[in-house]
């Protein structure tokens, strides 16, 4: 009896922490990633990138690469405009190295902003990758409403579909250490530490 | 067999739990309000009019007065309704990234809002350090976006933008859906009114 109501005070810890984790988290590892219906990228070297033919729209699972890497971003959160010469620095040495470009691709999601925002966003940090805009935060529900920055990776070419292994927020202390979070488990792993 | 204290395993449980990380800090710290009736206040100046001057104190502890910017540079009042609170914690944040865009139109911004100077202090914090000067409309309270009229019933201020240029006339004002962010090009669209540097 005495066990018992010990387990009774213990409860609200335990229903705590069930439930922490759930709360705006994106897609779990080992789950198919929804269907993600994505714009023409609206230039020729975005598209060449992705494998996609425009100018109709196309669906992130259709990206012509073995690992698909998203950043779900918004040029309003302090921690995106941070964090993005780390993130480009992660693109630069994934197309620096021969075993992963190709192989790994990138995009960005930008939760709840306009076309002029996520270009002012590309414009001012330089980015490489290509980013979407999702001004009515359509693709960010699907993707459970994560706070930013957020990152998902993807095995595209699993038999089972296209295979989340990685969901994670960002706050990574570096480059290196980000593209190790991002691509473990990917069958990908980078053969250097940072 | 030794019994576990429920003091201890809230510990362990709390420690083995995700940490937040960084890019979490400010969102933990906000306060939902739920959706608010879009706009509640009648605003008391229209474009071509004189703004209203006004002296406020900033969270640097200067004393900002509109009215010093005249014959320098035009001028935007941002009012956003309340610290702490989701959407007003994004605005700023990307004013703070559009500061090109803001001086390709020799225009300087000044963020207002109703809460005192230390909230102010404590939430924009983790927005890093802001390039223009935040202002606390704490007390008497609400006395500009009163006069402005952007002061709701409840106490807070509408979201709203209004741009002044360097005659010190009102050239723009867009009061927008207190739930929603003002796209960036409706700012853009409203600066280049001002013309070009």
């Amino acid at each position: 009896m005495t066990r018992l109501r010990r387990l009774l005070r213990l409860l609200p810890a335990l229903l705590l922490a069930a439930a922490l984790p759930a709360a705006g988290q994106g897609p779990p590892p080992g789950t198919l990633l929804p269907e993600l219906p994505l714009p023409d990228p609206g230039d020729e070297s975005a598209r060449s990138y992705l494998g996609v033919t425009g100018p109709s729209g196309f669906t992130a699972a259709a990206i012509a690469a073995d690992v698909l890497l998203i950043e779900i971003f918004s040029m309003y959160c302090p921690h995106c405009q941070r964090e993005a010469p780390m993130v480009n620095e992660v693109f630069s040495r994934i197309e620096a190295d021969p075993r992963l470009r190709g192989r790994v691709k990138m995009i960005g999601i930008g939760a709840g902003n306009t076309p002029f925002e996520v270009d002012y966003f590309r414009k001012t940090y330089g980015v490489r990758f290509p980013l979407f805009p999702d001004p009515d935060f359509r693709l960010h529900k699907r993707l459970g409403e994560v706070r930013t920055p957020y990152f998902i990776g993807v095995k595209l070419k699993s038999p089972q579909g296209p295979l989340v292994y990685c969901s994670r927020a960002g706050g990574a202390a570096s480059a290196g250490e980000l593209m190790k979070l991002l691509l473990s488990g990917s069958s990908l792993e980078p053969k250097e530490s940072p | 067999m030794r019994t576990v204290r429920p003091g201890l395993a809230l510990l362990v449980l709390l420690l083995a739990m995700p940490a937040p990380g960084g890019a979490q800090r400010l969102k933990d710290l906000l306060y939902d309000p739920g959706p608010l009736p879009p706009v509640d206040s009648r605003l008391k100046v229209r474009p071509g009019e004189t703004a209203p001057d006004f002296v406020l104190p900033s969270i640097r502890r200067e004393k900002i007065r509109l009215s010093s910017f005249r014959g320098r540079l035009n001028v935007v009042l941002s009012f956003v309704p309340a610290a702490f609170t989701p959407v007003c914690s994004d605005q700023w944040p990307g004013y703070h990234l559009a500061r090109p865009l803001f001086e390709e139109h020799e225009a300087t911004l000044l963020g207002i809002a109703v809460d005192n100077l230390p909230a102010l202090h404590a939430w924009t914090r983790e927005m890093g350090d802001l390039w223009f000067p935040v202002l606390s409309d704490f007390w008497p309270h609400g006395k500009v976006a009163s006069r402005y009229g952007l002061l709701r019933r409840d106490g807070t201020a509408e979201r709203a933008l209004v741009f002044i240029d360097k005659k010190g006339i009102i050239r723009d004002i867009l009061v927008s859906d207190i739930n929603k962010r003002p796209p960036l090009e409706q700012v853009a669209a409203a600066l280049k009114k001002f013309g070009k540097r």
